[in-house]
């Protein structure tokens, strides 16, 4: 039996964002629930979010970001073997978004298939995508994270609502030829502790989303950067070199907090939060799509990605900004 | 380690100077978190993780939403620091 011929190392070729047009300001939730604008950025570092409209789907709205990374790859779409799509919040189960993704972006016959693991889910998807090309089972693969939480958010919880929002996100990732080039995907250092996930769930598909905040809190603040430090260790780049810590976009606070635990100064950290809410899987490519675009970071520079959320799943791992 | 009530409400004090920038003399032991000191719920989880660190005593979420006054978390740290 013969076995796949292994790439020397995976790399992010381009990233895509999408948000939709529908902008909500904290006035606007101001108007119709018991909240002020001063409130939820003490609270939250929300200023504004996006919010699909009605007939706009998860699948959309990744359409529209992967069209973007697709074309900014300069990959031709029948070298994509893969597409990914990380998401929690689909319509429905069945059929999956990624593949009709796919065959929206005119990608032949990929494998596809669609991730779970909230918040978390985009480095999930880039590590397996990473490790996909690395064992030399695709030669490009197509990584998205996509969602629509607004479709899941109670309109009359105030604590949900002022966070969450929707959005879309995505990389192409390749093979790096030359084992002597830096560039790459880091390794992944990732795990979950589903001992305590009824802290953010979902009852059943007639209910809202549930969040437990000061717990979810506590978790993010005190768990979590031994995993965004350890991905440092592991790919030997250290924090003070990082030219971007990229966390998650959950909430400011914890943003902030897990910065100073890490020892990023504040001014390299992503805080696409502020304007965009948290997007879940979505949030950490939307923030390098957004970062790369404003010319905030340039090709080669070493940034960390700590994706985290809902079954507690965690990944982190450091990257090469293509 | 043993610590009394006075010395509990000087590390509080220190504590919540840092985490929300109240002025430790204004940290008095009937001082609401939420009313008086303006302290609103993930503070009041940084607090009780900071409080963790400097007394070794662990103040669950459970418990946290039951202390609402300074004297509160002095009493609960004092009763349970070993």
């Amino acid at each position: 039996m013969r076995v796949p011929k292994p790439a020397a190392g995976a790399r992010i070729l381009s990233f895509g964002g999408y948000q939709p047009g529908n902008v909500v300001t904290n006035d606007d939730l101001a108007a119709v629930m018991n909240t002020n604008d001063a409130w939820i950025r003490s609270r939250v570092g929300v200023a504004s979010r996006r919010i699909a409209g009605p007939d706009e789907t998860v699948a959309d709205m990744a359409v529209a970001a992967a069209g973007k990374a697709v074309a900014g790859s300069g990959v031709p779409v029948s070298d994509i073997d893969l597409v990914v799509v990380a998401t929690c919040s689909a319509e429905s189960l069945i059929p999956n978004v990624s593949a009709t993704v796919a065959a929206r972006l005119g990608i032949a016959a990929p494998g596809a298939y669609d991730l779970n693991a909230a918040c978390a889910g985009f480095c999930y998807a880039l590590a397996s995508a990473s490790d996909t090309i690395r064992a030399g089972t695709a030669r490009h693969v197509l990584v998205i994270g996509a969602e629509k939480m607004s479709a899941w958010i109670d309109p009359a919880d105030r604590s949900t609502r002022i966070i969450f929002a929707d959005g879309a996100g995505a990389a192409v990732v390749g093979p790096v030829a030359d084992p002597a080039d830096p560039a790459g995907i880091g390794p992944v250092v990732w795990g979950s502790n589903g001992g305590i996930a009824d802290k953010i769930h979902i009852k059943d598909r007639k209910s809202f989303l549930f969040q437990e905040g000061q717990a979810v809190f506590r978790w993010a603040t005190t768990e979590l950067h031994p995993t965004a430090l350890a991905a440092c260790e592991r790919a030997g780049v250290r924090p003070e070199d990082l030219a971007a810590f990229i966390p998650h976009q959950a909430n400011l606070r914890i943003i902030e907090a897990l910065a100073r635990k890490i020892g990023v100064p504040r001014e390299r950290v992503a805080d696409d939060i502020i304007n965009a809410g948290n997007t879940s899987s979505a949030s950490i490519p939307l923030a390098l799509a957004r970062m790369t675009e404003r010319g905030e970071l340039v090709s080669g520079m070493p940034v960390l990605l700590l994706g985290f959320g809902a079954g507690m799943c965690y990944a982190a791992q450091v990257v090469t900004v293509p | 380690m043993a610590v009394n009530e006075q010395e509990i409400l000087a590390g509080l004090a220190e504590i919540i100077d840092e985490i929300a920038g109240v002025p430790a003399d204004e940290v008095t032991p009937d001082k609401s978190f939420v009313d008086d000191l303006d302290i609103d719920s993930l503070s009041m989880v940084e607090i009780a993780v900071a409080a963790q660190d400097k007394f070794g005593v662990e103040i669950p979420d459970d418990q946290l939403k039951d202390l609402k006054t300074v004297q509160d978390v002095i009493t609960y740290v004092h009763k349970n620091v070993s």
